[in-house]
């Protein structure tokens, strides 16, 4: 099912949580909401569920407005940071809860409310834990229950938020390898909601970067991590550094010299210089570049990070350099980033 | 973020460092002084009203119970109980839904209000009830022309038993509710139920526990409510004397015997009510652990 959010405002309270947001999701995409704390991404996710009514804007399903449908008519499954399993249920009673509470012809028979149940468990990969407990189960394996009960009711659209939030790293990495599998199988156009860049890069067909109730960025993964189109998102996604700049002439400056970068379409003035510290180039005649001394030097795994002042301001800058460089020795050291961006001064 | 798992697997009292555990002479004094106190306050008194209910044998203990003016008593409990302990398991329900899951303005002012039959002496309570459908009182001209017989009958103990007894299950409910949040409810209504079914099948269940233990504190203070039954009762023998103001009359007549026998009754409820609490305690422990937990 195709999802368009159009142009959506929220307030609680008087205080806006998002700011007109639109966006448009594919039918059978797995798609990531990415931001910070407070970025307005649960919200998102929570009125499209129809957990909350949008102050202004609307929400298709399709081609259907589904702005004012209760979260019952809207057919979605939502699976909770919490898991928010019920607790006095077994497993395979919390699986069939959606098929149970639906009225008339529509009401599957118990025995075939069983058999959907275990074949759910199945899919997530819990058969025979039927009669278990939620208290009975660990993190994982709850998780896997939560995606089941949503699957349960053949939702329009699968909501998760967090779902992977409040397990370990180890389970994190297998269970996301899982999710992406049972998308790919069962085809369900699915939101979920992260703080966790690598999660949402590595799992997601496209990831919506959002910041302060607005969205910054959509994109796949290499979009938003080669071509970050905001200083939030290169600061935000990935290792960044920046530097104050000035731009004159068609070139990148720095105080009074310029560091061999030429910038035709960027504006005259203040900017800020953007670069990964790991896509660099070392240069040894210092002819139009960026030169520092090392402030520190830090052994990270297989590289090394050195911090440079740069000028007589003595910003700090950090770059990362194969380990076994000679230039990690030297006390000044000399560079050119090889892709960057200008973001005009704030 | 801790793992969930972690925390309701988790003994509770068994995790104490040895930083805090008492030295053993401090454990034992502690332990004195609290059987002490229980055996001298609470244990005493109860084998007293037995040994006196039993005093005169067990003829003349069967002969107390079996007074045509007792049994009123006790059915006139038992009828007043049967009335308001179920219309405060849904006020009680009601006020902690609204409490635990809403916002909205005077909240506050509804819990302080919630926990005013505790605040007030019952006494003040009665005399409430006197005031409002007195003789004299502001609807009493009222409820005369209309032959509506509230004050010194059965309608106002049930009244006054209902103010005294409200707390109880609200009290009970509202923490559990509140530390629950509205999160197994989204869960259900994102599942298709309807708002009756989303409570019938997981917030009733959810909280039945703290329910449970409500309804037996509120039914063990109704029938032994004495204060505010007193004052709005009359004392009309076999007709509007509880068990309580039963007790106090022939304490009052010298019958010591008939007195302890029907407070040896209000006495039994007491321990059935926490044999029942135990047992029930003991069955479902693992159960009750699972839903209180995590």
């Amino acid at each position: 099912m195709e999802v368009r959010v159009a142009n959506v405002r929220k307030e609680f309270e008087r205080f806006p949580a998002l700011h007109d947001v639109s966006l448009d999701i594919k039918s059978g995409e797995l798609i990531a909401l990415l931001g910070p704390s407070g970025s307005g991404k649960t919200t998102l996710l929570r009125l499209i569920a129809g957990l909350e009514r949008p102050t202004r804007g609307k929400i298709f399903f399709g081609e259907e407005d589904a702005s004012q449908k209760s979260i019952q008519e809207r057919n979605v499954g939502f699976v909770f940071q919490h898991y928010a399993l019920f607790r006095h249920m077994t497993v395979a009673d919390n699986i069939g809860f959606g098929l149970k509470v639906r009225h008339g012809p529509t009401r599957p028979s118990a025995q075939e409310i069983r058999r959907r149940a275990s074949e759910l468990l199945d899919l997530v990969q819990l058969s025979g834990l039927e009669k278990r407990y939620p208290a009975q189960l660990s993190g994982g394996q709850r998780q896997r229950v939560a995606l089941a009960r949503a699957m349960a009711i053949e939702p329009a659209v699968l909501l998760l938020d967090e779902p992977f939030g409040a397990l370990d790293a180890q389970v994190r990495r297998e269970l996301r390898r899982w999710l992406r599998d049972i998308h790919d199988a069962t085809g369900h156009t699915t939101v979920f909601v992260t703080h966790d860049q690598e999660e949402a890069l590595e799992l997601a067909d496209r990831v919506v970067v959002m910041s302060q109730g607005r969205i910054e960025q959509v994109g796949t993964a290499d979009e938003i991590y080669d071509t970050p189109n905001s200083p939030f998102v290169y600061g935000f996604i990935g290792e960044s550094s920046s530097l104050p700049v000035k731009v004159e002439d068609g070139q990148v400056w720095i105080a009074d010299r310029p560091i061999g970068l030429s910038a035709t379409q960027a504006p005259q003035g203040e900017a800020t210089l953007f670069f990964r510290p790991h896509d660099v180039e070392l240069v040894d005649e210092c002819n139009g570049c960026i030169a520092g001394t090392v402030a520190a030097s830090r052994r990270v795994a297989g590289t090394r990070r050195v911090e440079l002042e740069i000028g007589g301001e003595r910003q700090r800058v950090e770059i990362e350099l194969p380990v076994d460089h000679p230039a990690a020795q030297k006390s000044r050291v000399a560079f050119r980033p090889r892709r960057w961006k200008l973001f005009p001064a704030a | 973020m801790a793992d969930p798992e972690i925390k309701s697997y988790a003994p509770h009292h068994e995790s104490q460092s040895a930083a805090v555990t008492e030295s053993r002479p401090a454990k034992a004094v502690l332990m004195i002084v609290t059987f002490a106190f229980l055996g001298i306050f609470l244990l005493l008194p109860l084998i007293v009203v037995f040994n006196e209910a039993f005093a005169k044998g067990l003829g003349a203990y069967t002969e107390a119970l079996t007074n045509p003016d007792t049994r009123s008593a006790i059915h006139l409990t038992l009828l007043v109980a049967a009335i308001s302990v179920p219309l405060n398991v849904v006020f009680g329900i009601s006020a902690a839904w609204a409490i635990a899951k809403f916002e909205f303005k005077g909240k506050a002012f509804l819990t302080t209000l919630i926990d005013l039959p505790f605040s007030v002496s019952p006494v003040i309570s009665g005399l409430v009830y006197v005031l409002l459908f007195g003789a004299q009182g502001l609807l009493g001209a009222w409820l005369k022309a209309h032959g509506i017989v509230i004050l010194f009958a059965v309608p106002g103990i049930v009244l006054a038993t209902i103010f005294v007894t409200f707390p109880f299950v609200a009290r009970e409910l509202i923490p559990l509710m509140q530390e629950q949040g509205n999160g197994d409810e989204e869960a259900a209504l994102s599942l298709g139920a309807n708002g009756w079914q989303a409570f019938w099948y997981v917030t009733l269940p959810n909280v039945k526990w703290g329910l449970l233990y409500g309804v037996l504190l509120c039914n063990a203070r109704a029938m032994g409510e004495f204060g505010a039954v007193s004052v709005v009762s009359g004392h009309i023998r076999g007709l509007t004397n509880t068990m309580p103001l039963h007790v106090e009359i022939l304490y009052n007549e010298y019958n010591a015997a008939a007195a302890f026998a029907v407070a040896s009754l209000l006495a039994g409820l007491a321990l059935v009510t926490l044999v029942l609490k135990t047992l029930l305690e003991m069955r479902y422990g693992a159960e009750i652990a699972a839903t209180r937990g995590h």
